[in-house]
């Protein structure tokens, strides 16, 4: 129960959207993938699901290729929601759950308990233009989810959702990892890769340019984070030769330092500058990871 | 149950539910009902309304006006006027009187009518009251000649004329106009189908496009699957909708057939219809259907906002318009040279093939191959149609013109080119 991708190559004409990637990822696992925007994330995930073929490489599941024998197994929350909006929401998920292969009232049963679980049960009967765009998108998830899929893709899943639906989303997601689904899911919120995946890939102008275990990364990025509250003019820290990277903020600053001796040296040299108030040295946040290789692209 | 069924039962259950489609046919159907009684509402607005016709003669002659009018059956009542022509005039003004007439004599001693209404927009008045007038003036023309009724007669009879096809198996004088109406009333199905139901298709496709639905649909079901179960669903709902209104036109005209007799009804041939034309009125009919229907359903999918489908669709229609009208002036000449040639162009076919097969005596190999034609260029426009289909609702793009073909071919094609 393996997802494979092989040396996928996605040409457009002359514009390569996705250049020679290579990922595999196992059963029961919740694989994160992130890049800037028109890094071939969607690309991908459309040649995952067999929309576009790759112009070369290719990619399996358990062994297996990809096609129309195995819809049924795959399911696909689309970036751009996707819903009928004059049909009513119990019409569009049996529909749509019906296609993949369910039964009806296999799929009205699991409609229930999922709407239930959303805390919309009322809306079961209503047209979906009626419904708020974060109700949409929860009814866009069941859809996706409905037919109790082997591998699930979920384009942006988070976007435009409140923090309490995000939770609620969120945790249906981590039970469907507990119950043995695989999850490939992108987003622009690295908190919620940084919550959610042991692996991830960021892309960049369709190559991965990180790509391994979540830990792994960061201890690999070879920076910490240094923040410094104070009550002195920081503007120093911008040239000083220990500093990878300065942000001013109102506080203080955020700095980027090599390691902890590097954050020794520093505090040794503004010990006499004024009053410390914060003086942390951080783990690097994804958010910087992200920023520092996705970002070094564009300078 | 397979998705193609799936798909095909939705589309129509959901298309059938709604109000649009519901009322359409409600009000096709009443239609339908009110043109097939038009006689009867006529007759019944009119019945006690008998337009009153002052007279006013200046002649010393009399002239059996009414009696005229009573042959011609006529719905009107004369009243000769006895005051001068101002009055009767003012009483027209008023609504008193329809209209005045006016009869003289003229030099030859023969009789010559004035007619004055407050307005002449209604013309049968003036129309019949010259009928009358004409009558008795062929009368009077007659009597002066000292003409009998009799060679009045033979001077009126119409002249004997017969015109026999000399070719083996031609049609009949009757068999053809047989064939006319039912050409014409095929040449309007196609049309009113095409028109109404292939919009509905290319609408359809482009709502799942516009709002985006269809990546979910076409990553569960192949594209070419979908496409015809869409068709087949449409074409459900359309069938579903004729036998309606069938239904409530044959139900209507059966009331009314004695009256129908010897009509119009029997004119278009549809007392005794020959199987093959109708047979072949079938095949075309679907064929029709399918060639337009696969046709809007692809042209459908290359449209990102629903309001771009009606301007993608319009040279599908300037088809479908261009096919009727050369098919109207082919009912007229249906063995010109150039209706035979055009009734090998697929997508004009269905109509004017129909119409030449119905009209003329064809070898059996020219509606076969016009079948064939027109098979294989469905076959052709749908093969193609779902990779352009696959590769056009993955495209969101701005404009939505012809040139998207390409973009959304490549968007579909296994292997670049370049490699």
């Amino acid at each position: 129960m393996t997802l494979k991708i092989e040396n996928i190559t996605k040409k457009f004409g002359q514009f390569t959207a996705v250049n020679d990637l290579s990922l595999s990822i196992p059963e029961q696992e919740m694989f994160g993938f992130l890049g800037a925007n028109g890094a071939g994330k969607t690309t991908t995930f459309r040649m995952i699901l067999g929309l576009i073929d790759p112009t070369k490489g290719k990619i399996t599941w358990n062994g297996k290729p990809i096609d129309y024998s195995t819809s049924e197994l795959i399911g696909y929350l689309p970036e751009e929601r996707g819903l009928y909006p004059k049909l009513q929401v119990k019409d569009q998920l049996v529909y749509l759950a019906r296609l993949r292969g369910m039964k009806k009232q296999d799929a009205l049963n699991e409609l229930d308990i999922w709407l239930e679980r959303f805390k919309v049960p009322e809306y079961k009967d209503k047209k979906v233009e009626e419904l708020s765009k974060g109700n949409q998108q929860k009814i866009q998830f069941i859809s996706a989810v409905i037919h109790r899929p082997q591998l699930l893709i979920l384009d942006e899943p988070f976007s435009g959702l409140d923090p309490v639906n995000v939770e609620l989303l969120k945790d249906a997601v981590i039970d469907l990892k507990n119950s043995g689904t695989t999850i490939v899911f992108s987003s622009h919120r690295m908190e919620h890769v940084e919550e959610l995946c042991e692996h991830l890939c960021i892309m960049q102008k369709g190559k991965p340019i990180v790509h391994g275990e979540l830990r792994e990364i960061k201890r690999s990025f070879g920076r910490k984070n240094l923040i410094v509250h104070g009550d002195f003019s920081m503007d120093f820290f911008k040239s000083h030769p220990l500093v990878k990277r300065a942000r001013i903020t109102a506080e203080g600053a955020n700095l980027q330092i090599e390691d902890e001796s590097a954050a020794q040296q520093i505090l040794k040299e503004i010990v006499d500058l004024g009053f410390i108030r914060k003086f942390m040295i951080e783990e690097p946040s994804l958010n910087d990871i992200f920023i520092e290789k996705a970002g070094a692209a564009y300078e | 149950m397979n998705n193609f069924w799936i798909i095909l039962w939705h589309t129509y259950i959901t298309k059938l539910k709604t109000k649009s489609f519901i009322v359409t046919t409600i009000i096709t159907a009443l239609l339908i009902v009110v043109l097939a009684n038009m006689n009867n509402i006529i007759g019944y607005f009119s019945d006690d309304d008998k337009n009153q016709i002052a007279v006013i003669n200046e002649t010393e002659a009399t002239f059996p006006l009414e009696e005229q009018l009573a042959a011609l059956n006529e719905n009107m009542e004369i009243e000769y006027f006895n005051g001068t022509v101002e009055e009767a005039e003012n009483k027209v003004v008023e609504g008193e009187y329809e209209g005045l007439l006016i009869l003289t004599l003229g030099e030859d001693n023969l009789p010559a009518g004035e007619y004055k209404s407050s307005s002449i927009a209604d013309s049968t008045v003036a129309a019949s009251l010259q009928n009358v007038l004409q009558q008795i003036k062929t009368d009077m023309a007659a009597e002066q000649l000292n003409l009998s009724q009799e060679q009045l007669a033979e001077l009126y009879a119409p002249v004997e004329f017969n015109s026999t096809a000399l070719a083996e198996n031609a049609k009949t004088e009757e068999e053809l106009s047989q064939a006319r109406g039912l050409v014409y009333v095929l040449l309007f199905l196609i049309y009113f189908a095409v028109i109404m139901y292939a919009s509905m298709i290319a609408n359809e496709v482009a709502t799942e496009k516009s709002s985006r639905v269809m990546e979910i649909l076409i990553s569960s079901v192949p594209p070419i699957r979908q496409m015809f179960a869409k068709i087949l669903g449409i074409g459900l709902l359309s069938f579903t909708q004729m036998v309606v209104i069938g239904l409530v036109g044959y139900a209507s005209l059966k009331r009314n057939l004695s009256s129908m007799e010897g009509g119009w009804f029997e004119a278009f041939g549809f007392s005794d219809l020959s199987m093959s034309t109708v047979l072949y009125a079938g095949i075309f009919f679907l064929l029709g259907y399918f060639l337009y229907a696969t046709l809007a359903a692809f042209l459908g999918s290359l449209v990102s906002r629903i309001e771009d489908v009606q301007q993608m669709i319009m040279p599908m229609t300037m088809l479908i318009v261009a096919g009727f009208l050369i098919a109207m002036f082919g009912l007229g000449q249906p063995d010109s040279t150039f209706v035979t040639i055009t009734s090998y162009i697929p997508f004009f076919t269905p109509m004017l093939m129909f119409l030449r097969v119905g009209m003329l005596s064809l070898p059996i190999w020219e509606p076969i191959l016009g079948i064939t034609i027109l098979i294989g260029t469905t076959v052709i426009l749908a093969i193609f149609g779902a990779r352009v289909y696959r590769g056009g609702v993955l495209m969101y793009g701005k404009s939505s013109s012809y040139k998207d073909v390409k973009k959304a071919l490549q968007l579909s094609k296994k292997e670049d080119s370049a490699e």
